[in-house]
């Protein structure tokens, strides 16, 4: 992978990336950098969990202490965790509207030029669609029908029966170095419940923003889907351009009950100094379907793999995948899917691009277990090769136990033709339009997958990516 | 003063020379075209003048309303009012035919200074649909991807679609006739004559004059070896049919 220097990092973030500002906001409680127990537990005190949650995150940050880094995928032996915080509080407590923040956060959720919709989530209340505040009536109406929608602090308080039912059953605390530090230090991210039939039409939405340099962002998500329920959820992501970098590992734990539907769309666009280590998982029961949209554009190293456990007969996954490594950025992205029942079926797609000295990797598993007869998996993963200097991998893990199955797998390299570009530029388009057309065709199989709003939003990302790559 | 004028060029892919001092003039209102046997650079030519990279021009000029063009980007020359209609057209997977166009129209439409203009939608529907049907083009052709998966009469009538919607001063069609049946040659045929007049010229590449039927041309000539051997009016095609191109020093079956 290309280093970058700091002169190039700012260069690149003054082109490209829109979101690379950040806002003077003070925080009001912040541990001081570097990782022991005594900031593990004071976390824990600080928020006032009960006592099993205060061991689970002890226990998880021992199991992180011992854990020696992966040593495949990208490079992460350049991250230095003695120089990051791991818990700033930015304000005193949740506010209810947009004008309770500080003048200077407030602002940054302006300048983001996310939808208002997103906005009114952060303040809790609710959310515009068209010319109506929809998402304010839809809670209230959802929470008549006894959806939950929190932040995970709040749904421990709130429903700690349900969330130590299934908090760190699906990705348990030991799953791998980046789990356990998350286990240990988590902080924020949603906790969702949709009770037995419920089927909440438009998608919930979260937006992750890291403003302080050397930030180390938590954030758990738990998202329960009961019988025969659905939910949408979608979240986005931003940072701050800063010289040193900044860690985001997340952990999201999904359960889908029988017949349920969860779809799990993200947007992600870091900025190119944010390593992006992250483990989703969800676990699909009887009849019920599970998918990932997984949009990679930002950061400058990502880590993630969406996995589907199928766990009973009939269930189903999906992995769809895009990721896009410019300059100096490395993204390593795929998914995983487990067939532990019969006639279970998934799909992994996967679209990668690179350009710029960018490198991107299919990292994916297949894994059908013994008795999951009549499992039918597809695998299709594309690469998208925008010059010379950058670089494609496909690693396709496929572990088949089980003898009446079916299997397909394809992959594609390509690259941005002569005669194409050719083609497109004798009809007026510039080479960044022509490119960017190409590209954005490429990706068409998944961008058709997303509301039209984020379909037009990951275009428009595309875009600005593409812009400056040429001439 | 003609509108495009082609003086001395030479040109050359991967050091070998194709082009060996081409002249030729063309006008709006007018129809040239340039036959010749295979390998003699009538592909070339159509290349070199849309900016192809892998060409290289190694002598001559080309001006274009009095502007050099041989300076200018394939895009830049677009803007300025020329089209290329391919022989082998690039497919574009994942991007519609709509979606292309409207862009195409777009760019097509921005101001010297980059200045955006884009065409209203229900103005581009009006204009697409009058143009495809005068193509007969089925209209669901418009949600397929570009060229992908396309026939061969298809694609030439999608070039025909792209040159109507773009209006080109001067449009160049290489080989447009190459797989064509009679009914398809008719349709592109008429794409062509449908649009030659004062806002528009053609300079028609083609190995066969059976095209020359459908498309009355005012001035053929012949390129062999990379020059312009011979320039004649319009009865120049039923000598080439009788005589092929032997009397040119070339041995190949009659056209």
């Amino acid at each position: 992978m290309a280093e970058l220097t700091r002169e190039e990092q700012e260069a690149v973030a003054i082109g490209d990336y829109k979101y690379g500002f950040h806002d003077e906001v003070t925080s009001v409680f912040d541990m001081r950098r570097g990782l022991d127990e005594a900031v593990v537990r004071e976390i824990s005190a600080h928020k006032n969990e009960p006592e099993w949650m205060t061991e689970f995150r002890v226990k998880s940050y021992q199991h992180f202490l011992k854990r020696p880094l992966p040593q495949w995928g990208a490079d992460l032996g350049t991250i230095d965790f003695d120089n990051i915080y791991y818990y700033l509080k930015p304000v005193e407590q949740q506010a209810k509207t947009w004008d309770d923040l500080p003048p200077g956060m407030r602002e940054t959720w302006d300048k983001l030029g996310i939808p208002e919709a997103e906005k009114k989530y952060l303040a809790g209340v609710g959310a515009q669609y068209e010319s109506e505040v929809v998402y304010h009536n839809l809670q209230e109406d959802l929470a008549k029908q006894g959806v939950v929608f929190l932040d995970m602090d709040s749904g421990l308080r709130e429903h700690e029966d349900l969330v130590r039912q299934y908090f760190g059953t699906i990705i348990p605390y030991n799953d791998n170095k980046f789990a356990a530090l998350n286990s240990a230090v988590w902080s924020g991210g949603s906790f969702i419940y949709v009770p037995p039939g419920v089927k909440v039409e438009l998608p919930l939405q979260a937006y992750f923003r890291i403003n302080a340099e050397n930030m180390g962002q938590f954030e758990r998500t738990l998202i329960i889907v009961d019988k025969d329920a659905y939910v949408h959820y979608v979240e986005g992501c931003t940072a701050p351009i800063y010289s040193t970098d900044s860690l985001h590992s997340a952990v999201v734990e999904i359960h889908v009950a029988e017949g349920g539907r969860c779809r799990y769309t993200t947007i992600q666009n870091w900025s190119t100094n944010v390593y992006n280590l992250v483990t989703k998982r969800a676990v699909a029961e009887r009849n019920a379907t599970m998918e990932w949209v997984d949009g990679n554009l930002g950061s400058q190293i990502t880590m993630k793999y969406p996995a589907v456990i199928l766990n009973g007969e009939g269930a189903r996954g999906e992995v769809l995948s895009i990721a896009f490594a410019g300059k100096g950025q490395h993204q390593d992205a795929g998914g995983k899917i487990t067939h532990a029942a019969p006639n279970t079926s998934s799909v992994i797609t996967s679209k990668s691009i690179s350009k710029d000295g960018g490198r991107s990797s299919y990292r994916g598993l297949l894994q059908v277990n013994e008795g999951a007869v009549g499992s039918k998996s597809k695998v299709v993963c594309d690469a998208l090769i925008i010059d010379e200097d950058s670089r494609t991998d496909t690693y396709p893990y496929i572990n088949i136990d089980e003898n009446d199955v079916e299997i397909g797998h394809e992959a594609t390299v390509s690259k941005i033709g002569e005669e194409q570009l050719f083609y497109l530029m004798s009809r007026g388009l510039s080479e960044e339009e022509a490119s960017a057309m190409i590209v954005s065709g490429f990706v068409e199989p998944i961008t058709k997958e997303l509301p039209l709003e984020y379909a037009v939003e990951l275009n428009r990302l595309i875009q600005l990516q593409m812009e400056g790559s040429v001439g | 003063m003609p509108d495009l004028i082609i003086r001395n060029l030479h040109a050359s892919i991967d050091g070998a020379e194709i082009l060996k001092g081409v002249d030729l003039e063309l006008s709006k209102g007018e129809v040239h075209a340039i036959m010749g046997p295979n390998g003699s650079g009538k592909s070339t030519l159509a290349h070199v003048l849309m900016g192809h990279p892998a060409y290289e021009v190694t002598d001559g000029e080309v001006v274009f309303q009095g502007e050099q063009v041989l300076e200018l980007e394939p895009d830049e020359r677009a803007r300025l009012g020329l089209f290329l209609a391919f022989q082998y057209p690039s497919s574009i997977p994942g991007v519609t035919v709509a979606n292309f166009l409207r862009l195409a129209v777009n760019a097509q439409r921005r101001g010297a200074d980059g200045e955006e203009n884009p065409i209203r939608i229900p103005e581009f529907r009006g204009m697409l649909q009058e143009n495809m049907d005068a193509l007969k083009i089925d209209r669901s052709m418009t949600s397929r991807y570009l060229n992908d998966g396309f026939s061969g009469g298809e694609k030439k009538r999608m070039e025909m679609l792209q040159m109507a919607m773009l209006r080109p001063q001067i449009a160049i069609l290489d080989e447009t006739d190459s797989g064509l049946d009679i009914d398809a040659l008719r349709i592109v045929s008429d794409g062509v004559n449908r649009l030659v007049g004062p806002e528009m010229g053609a300079l028609v590449i083609t190995h066969y004059s059976r095209l020359l039927k459908y498309i009355q041309p005012h001035h053929i000539h012949v390129l062999v070896d990379g020059r312009i051997v011979r320039s004649a009016g319009p009865e120049l095609a039923d000598e080439l049919e009788r005589e092929g191109y032997a009397p040119y020093g070339v041995q190949e079956a009659a056209v």
